[in-house]
């Protein structure tokens, strides 16, 4: 039979999102990603495009512990002063 | 408000120019007051590694618990996020032995996330992910449960969302250790 039109129906039906859609999810995707944006290269493939994501997302977690780790230090060291100044920027 | 932390470029932010950021800004620094007063008072560094390390810990999490807070509950990854605390922190009282009869309100079904077919999402990764997306899927909160298309939306607003909280994130390190 048509084997194309009923897998095209079958992914159309699960998914509902078409491989157009897909495609512009994933050069929305590249153009956040700075690894691949600096390249200067229009067309990365899609599972290029997934490992620098997952490389820039562990690396943006990395930078999330270390930035805690200062804040957390700092917090130890300030004095009552710095968060005095803080606490008046809420108000 | 915060002439501070005003950033340059307003367009990464997902809805309003700086509403997600300024969010963020308020409930974090409110829990680093709270975290702060909440410590011991740390005068010699010898007794207080485990204090740093708890410290830390719980910077990180209200870190993350803030951003989570600020982007909103439309988005899967944020509430997953918040989900997954809550039920860390549920699951770390019960280990310290705090409340041993909410072990049955445990069970409840307070996971909203969809299950997909496996079939199709391989069939999926082998057309466009080449086994990335699975990689991808642990690192986004609650990406195992979201189908391809969605994984990808999700990522692009979660990414967005990482790179205010550490522009935010260290810029008060930056304010603080002037």
């Amino acid at each position: 039979m048509s084997s194309r039109r009923s897998r095209s129906r079958q992914s159309e039906a699960v998914s509902g999102i078409s491989d157009d859609q897909i495609a512009d999810l994933v050069s929305k995707l590249q153009r956040l990603i700075p690894e691949i944006r600096n390249r200067r290269s229009d067309k990365a493939s899609a599972s290029k495009v997934l490992q620098e994501t997952c490389n820039y997302i562990r690396s943006l977690h990395r930078e999330v512990d270390d930035l805690s780790e200062r804040l957390s230090q700092l917090l130890a060291d300030s004095d009552s002063e710095q968060a005095a100044i803080i606490r008046s920027l809420l108000m | 408000m915060f002439c501070g932390f005003q950033m340059k470029n307003p367009q990464r932010s997902p809805t309003n120019p700086g509403s997600v950021r300024s969010r963020f800004t308020q409930v974090f620094l409110q829990s680093l007051l709270r975290i702060r007063k909440h410590s011991p008072a740390s005068s010699s560094s010898s007794s207080s590694l485990g204090e740093f390390l708890k410290r830390c810990h719980r910077v990180k999490v209200a870190a993350y618990v803030s951003m989570a807070r600020a982007a909103g509950t439309r988005r899967a990854w944020s509430r997953a996020m918040l989900w997954r605390v809550r039920h860390d922190a549920h699951r770390h009282r019960l280990l310290q032995g705090r409340c041993s009869r909410s072990s049955s309100r445990e069970r409840s079904p307070g996971k909203k996330k969809r299950r997909t077919k496996k079939k199709k999402k391989r069939r999926d990764d082998q057309e466009h992910g080449f086994g990335n997306a699975e990689k991808l899927q642990k690192l986004v909160p609650g990406g195992e449960a979201m189908d391809f298309s969605c994984l990808l939306d999700e990522t692009a607003h979660y990414i967005k969302c990482l790179v205010t909280q550490v522009k935010v994130m260290r810029s008060i390190a930056d304010f603080y250790s002037l």
